[in-house]
């Protein structure tokens, strides 16, 4: 029950920022976030950002995946 | 007090308004000899058998990235008839449109379509206006209904596909939906992506004269490339199986439908057309489309597996198959 | 799409698949309780391809399917009241009341306006002051924070024409109703990623140590559920029965703190009516005292309804428990399809009924 798709930020004004998903745009909310930057990438839901995407958890959920893949 | 000039509900009555109208924004865009006699139907004479086609365009907003209502009404009907075999030549275009209507609009729609059909190489010889009151129309409905002829040997229709036979699509799916959609900023998102509203006539004929063994063509315009797959599957009574990983979606509009939560496959094209060959004429047939602007991305993207109950099936991207259904209703964003 | 594409490698499922296929053995009853993973999976195809002792069951985590008919019927209500816009996300507009829906009172001249998000529908409350907004909310714990910010703005911006009819519900005590019901037997619940990613792993603690039920938390690309299935698994092996978060990249144990401050600020838990389940205490979000003003309920003075009926014969209920699956349903493809749906099972785009329908 949760559409949320991961979005990377452009640019931040206070609660503001503007999201960028494969080159479609959208003013996302990031109040719920602390110290969201130009580069984060946040997943998006009814025009909120809810959570911050770990790129260092992804990584190894990736190294993970492969590990159970090819061992 | 308001200066822009306005369509009056005068304009429609036939009269004087009517006649001015017609002599200062329209024939003169339209200018051809069979409009000129300006007579109560056009006279021409057709050779051999004839395809006729009609279509509404009530498209909003009227003016989108890539296009215009104008444009897509002149491309609408020439497609219609290009998917059929046919050279398209005729058309004839009337026009519906609300009190209040700016001129300066109108025109430019006209214009839109007096280029579209002299780029397709048809000529507009008959029409019609009529205006209703405020509110009755969403600014301009249109509908244009075209002839053309159809060359011996050239007759397709979509009772055609076979088993064997393979898919192949122009390029990217879903781009007039997105561009549409996203202007209509009913949803905020801006995107640089742009309707793919073209007349196909000229690829049509590209493909023809290389000679392949075309069984069905189609272009995929409202509810998408899934739709029209399962309309050809009921006409041929035939099942189809479309591979994900080669379908053409741009990353745009993979974003567009994935922050939506829709599905490019049910978003409509107004410059793309699904194409049945017999597999030994697919060379040809992708070759011919490759070497003209319209087809540069032409690829095969399925193949009709068998005959007997309709279905159309996709395989996923993991490599598993799930069933493609014809849309239901419209798309809507969704939260879950 | 980065964070997306690289989760649906062909490579990782098939190895994922044969990992599934060493550990699987005596059948296991998993059940997602999320709506958007019942979508995911029927997309992927992934149901074919798992080991046939696996059952995955779709659990009632669809907010559409749950509203209960007489809160429907209620949207209905205001959607007809001539001083209201409802604003609303699509996934509402062709689900079925007791004689109607949003969609057929749009086409009888109702204003009724899809939106994508929230803040859409106060900004059109901004724009229209002619008229009174009525936002459906509808979702639960990822969405309701969302809405607790909107309701909250519209507080301090004083906006007096918006308001919203609330429906919010939360995922942890159905999941409850459904263990203490004991209708089915089940192994483990892959849990919502993003409910998850705002109340955090912590809270499914309880219920993995009282029902001993492991429980993980999922993504939603296919390699994120197939890695689901693994770590169910592994813990039935093991014996175990812990909360583990397989969609680390989104999921903390504590959730998002500034979301659930947010969502305790305007909203407080109550009873809620869930189709199919019947009325769960503390399962709904009500808004707070400082908050009735913009409560359509009170505003628009909707009167309790008798619980309408449910159309008989439709197995919604049974289907969002997950006692039975939708070909069972005597309706089901043959008077209930999505064009004319019975219950809101079929209507919802990732209700279970629609998804069997769809990607069958």
């Amino acid at each position: 029950m949760c559409l949320a798709i991961p979005a990377k930020i452009i640019r931040t004004s206070g609660s503001q920022a503007l999201a960028d998903m494969s080159g479609v745009r959208r003013p996302v909310d990031v109040r719920f976030l602390e110290n969201v930057k130009k580069g984060d990438y946040v997943l998006v839901h009814a025009g909120f950002a809810i959570e911050k995407i770990d790129p260092k958890e992804a990584r190894e959920t990736l190294k993970l995946l492969k590990s159970v893949s090819f061992e | 007090m308001n200066n822009t000039a306005r369509i009056l509900l005068g304009h429609g009555s036939g009269g004087t308004l009517t006649h001015q109208l017609l002599a200062k924004s329209i024939f003169p865009l339209f200018d051809n000899p069979i409009l000129a006699q300006a007579d109560d139907a056009a006279v021409f004479s057709l050779k051999g058998a004839t395809a006729l086609t009609t279509d509404s365009f009530v498209v909003q907003p009227l003016f989108f990235p890539g296009g215009d209502i104008g444009k897509l009404a002149v491309c609408g009907t020439v497609n219609d008839l290009a998917m059929m075999g046919a050279a398209p030549l005729y058309l004839t275009a009337a026009c519906i449109i609300e009190e209040g209507f700016e001129i300066s609009l109108l025109e430019k729609i006209i214009r839109s379509m007096s280029r579209a059909a002299r780029e397709a190489g048809v000529t507009i010889v008959g029409g019609d206006l009529k205006v209703v009151e405020q509110g009755a129309a969403d600014g301009i409905f249109i509908n244009t209904s075209g002839v053309g002829s159809i060359a011996r040997g050239r007759s397709v229709s979509g009772h055609g596909a076979r088993p064997g036979d393979l898919v192949i699509i122009n390029g990217h799916i879903g781009e007039h939906g997105t561009a549409v959609m996203a202007a209509r900023q009913n949803y905020k998102l801006t995107t640089a992506v742009k309707s793919d509203c073209a007349c196909l006539n000229g690829l049509v004929d590209a493909v023809l004269r290389a000679g392949p063994r075309v069984h069905v063509m189609r272009d995929p315009t409202r509810g998408g490339v899934a739709t029209t797959l399962n309309e050809i599957a009921l006409q041929s009574g035939v099942q189809i199986e479309i591979d994900e990983e080669q379908l053409p979606v741009t990353p745009a509009v993979r974003g567009f439908s994935e922050i939506l939560g829709i599905d490019p496959l049910y978003l409509a094209n107004e410059g793309k057309m699904l194409l049945f060959a017999d597999p030994r004429s697919t060379a040809a047939a992708l070759a011919a489309m490759r070497g003209h602007p319209l087809g540069k991305q032409a690829r095969i993207i399925g193949r009709v597996t068998g005959k007997g109950e309709p279905l159309v099936v996709l395989r996923t991207a993991i490599g598993s198959t799930r069933i493609l259904s014809m849309l239901t209703g419209e798309q809507l964003p969704r939260i879950c | 799409m980065k964070y997306i594409d690289e989760f649906r490698d062909k490579k990782l499922v098939s190895g994922l698949l044969e990992e599934i296929d060493r550990l699987s053995g005596q059948p296991v009853n998993l059940m997602e309780v999320c709506g958007t993973h019942t979508m995911a999976i029927f997309r992927s195809g992934i149901k074919q391809l798992l080991p046939e002792t696996i059952n995955l069951i779709s659990g009632p985590g669809c907010p559409v399917c749950v509203t209960a008919q007489a809160d429907i019927d209620a949207m209905l209500a205001l959607a007809r009241d001539k001083r209201v816009t409802i604003a609303t996300f699509g996934d509402m507009l062709k689900v079925p009341g007791t004689r109607s829906s949003l969609e057929k009172e749009r086409a009888a001249g109702c204003r009724v306006v899809p939106v994508y998000s929230p803040l859409d529908a106060l900004e059109l409350a901004r724009e229209r002051p002619g008229t009174e907004v009525v936002f459906l909310a509808v979702g639960f714990e990822t969405t309701a924070p969302a809405i607790a910010s909107v309701v909250s703005d519209a507080r301090r911006q004083n906006i007096t024409n918006f308001s919203i009819y609330c429906c919010h519900k939360l995922i942890p005590p159905a999941m409850k109703l459904l263990l203490d019901a004991r209708e089915l037997k089940l192994d483990g619940f892959l849990c919502p990623g993003h409910v998850s990613s705002i109340i955090g792993s912590r809270a499914y603690t309880g219920i993995a140590r009282r029902y001993r039920m492991p429980c993980v938390i999922s993504g939603f690309e296919p390699t994120d559920i197939l890695e689901t299935v693994l770590m169910l698994l592994r813990q039935r092996r093991g014996g175990a029965a812990r909360v583990e978060i397989q969609y680390k990249r989104a999921v903390h144990p504590a959730g998002n703190p500034l979301a659930m401050r947010m969502l305790r600020a305007v909203f407080s838990a109550g009873d809620a009516d869930w189709r199919g389940l019947g009325v769960i205490p503390d399962s709904g979000l009500h808004l707070k005292k400082p908050f009735h003003g913009f409560d359509a309920a009170r505003k628009f003075r909707i009167a309790p309804v008798k619980t309408a009926a449910e159309p008989r014969q439709c197995l919604c209920g049974k289907v969002l428990r997950g006692v039975s699956t939708p070909p069972q349903c005597r309706l089901f493809g043959k008077t209930c399809t999505p064009e004319h749906p019975y219950g809101p099972c079929m209507v919802s785009s990732e209700g279970t009924c629609a998804a069997w329908y769809k990607y069958r």
